[in-house]
């Protein structure tokens, strides 16, 4: 198992080293244009928040696995983990803000001591869509997880598994060994209990990132792919497929830069830049909430320590009124959201 | 002064070839995406004959834009090199047909 990049010492595992590399190369010889100038020759800078419809917090950065791509350099060695007082806070907002989707990340979100009180927490709060995106692995970890299918039923809970192919070479090759033949346990336990059946109100949708220095493809696609194979050779049932182009920060970023793909990664996405994509990024509808509270306009911001443009810089003071029309905080990152169909926590935005 | 024949770079130039006959550029970029466009074939099967046209012809070009095509649509490497194993058997077979000429023309001159 490989370790992450914080326990390696790696100097990206530092946000400053990453924006450092984002800002500076073939951006600052103006080979390639900054985003910032890229929104603007469309017409679309600067980029504003709008009304806040998801919330999505991520409850630690522990995680079973080391996935060779993760934008969170999430791993067992990752001891970040929210307290149950920062999620009471949360609560609080959830109580009081007009979101209707809460989507609980990490790491993985089930290793958080608090979690399952947090759950049965935030589901009194009337949230439409409940999701915690699972890594499909820890469902079959340890004993103590084994009923998350039928805790996850209890309360209504959609479910988005992380699954990068439907072949055990290239979903091993991403995410460590074992976890394809895992996550396959993991789907037909879920299967089980009426998650992902068609018709079924238990949602279950699986989250695709390539494997590897390029774009996704066509989401409708691969969607049909992904269950063609998984029904015919193992039975499973699924919803929908939501494809993630990787970002380039983090372990992604490191792995870009080992494997001197950097360059062309970026050109390819700056290529593929889409305006359309733009106007539905997530960070425009959407708030990020740290470990320990911090707001950010979406993940990939927390990662690269971005907090956001507002007076408002925690969930303890959180305002929506201070929040809403905030300028978002961009980087060359963001080049990764709006490339070709655009990419969101939903897949898909164009 | 460039030391090869092919640059990677030109791939991203494709486009540009339009520039110098528009009308006939346009036709053919038309007839290009038409032909990829799903039909009684899938986009994938497509994008896999392709792979194999592309070591035929032996074009760095396709090669490098049908392998990065079939790794979006999740197609897998031993997909690829089946495909592959295709076009050199049609290949390699295509060589060794032309024996029955050599032998035909053996057997009518040699005694």
């Amino acid at each position: 198992m490989i370790k992450s990049l914080h326990k390696r010492k790696s100097e990206l595992a530092q946000s400053n080293k990453q924006l450092e590399i984002l800002s500076n190369g073939i951006f600052q010889k103006g080979e390639l244009p900054t985003f910032k100038d890229k929104i603007f020759e469309t017409g679309q800078f600067p980029l504003k928040a709008k009304k806040l419809e998801i919330l999505q917090i991520n409850v630690g950065y522990m995680c079973n696995q080391v996935c060779s791509h993760c934008h969170v350099d999430a791993g067992p060695d990752r001891k970040e983990i929210m307290t149950r007082d920062t999620m009471s806070q949360c609560l609080e907002v959830i109580k009081n803000t007009g979101a209707h989707t809460l989507d609980l990340t990490g790491g993985a979100p089930e290793m958080n001591p608090n979690f399952r009180w947090f759950v049965e927490e935030a589901s009194k709060a009337g949230i439409k869509d409940f999701i915690v995106r699972s890594n499909l692995t820890i469902i079959t970890a340890n004993k103590k997880y084994n009923d998350l299918p039928e805790f996850f039923k209890k309360y209504n809970v959609h479910v988005a598994s992380s699954m990068p192919h439907w072949t055990k070479g290239k979903t091993d090759k991403q995410r460590g060994d074992g976890v394809f033949n895992a996550s396959i346990k993991a789907l037909k336990m879920l299967n089980a209990v009426g998650y992902g059946m068609p018709n079924s109100n238990l949602r279950l949708d699986l989250v695709y990132n390539p494997s590897g220095a390029f774009l996704p493809g066509n989401q409708k696609s691969l969607e049909k792919d992904f269950k063609k194979s998984l029904l015919e050779e193992f039975n499973i049932q699924f919803h929908n497929l939501f494809a993630i182009t990787n970002l380039p920060i983090s372990r992604f970023l490191d792995y870009l830069i080992a494997s001197e793909n950097y360059e062309d990664y970026m050109y390819s996405l700056v290529e593929a830049y889409n305006p359309s994509a733009v106007a539905n990024v997530m960070c425009t509808n959407t708030l990020s909430i740290s470990w320990d509270g911090y707001l950010f306009d979406c993940d990939f911001n927390q990662m690269l320590e971005l907090p956001v443009n507002s007076k408002v810089k925690h969930i303890s003071d959180y305002n929506e009124d201070l929040l809403e029309g905030r300028n978002i905080v961009i980087s060359q990152h963001c080049y990764g959201c709006t490339a070709g169909a655009g990419s969101s926590c939903q897949g898909s935005v164009a | 002064m460039q030391k090869t024949y092919y640059d990677p770079a030109d791939l991203k130039k494709f486009g540009k070839i339009s520039e110098w006959n528009e009308e006939l550029g346009a036709k053919f970029f038309d007839y290009y995406g038409k032909v990829f466009e799903e039909g009684a074939l899938t986009e994938r099967e497509k994008s896999l004959i392709a792979l194999a046209v592309s070591h035929t012809i032996q074009c760095p070009y396709c090669i490098d834009a049908y392998t990065g095509d079939g790794l979006q649509r999740g197609i897998t490497k031993e997909e690829m090199m089946e495909a592959l194993h295709v076009a050199a058997a049609i290949r390699g077979g295509a060589s060794l047909v032309h024996g029955v000429q050599m032998m035909n023309k053996v057997n009518k001159l040699d005694m």
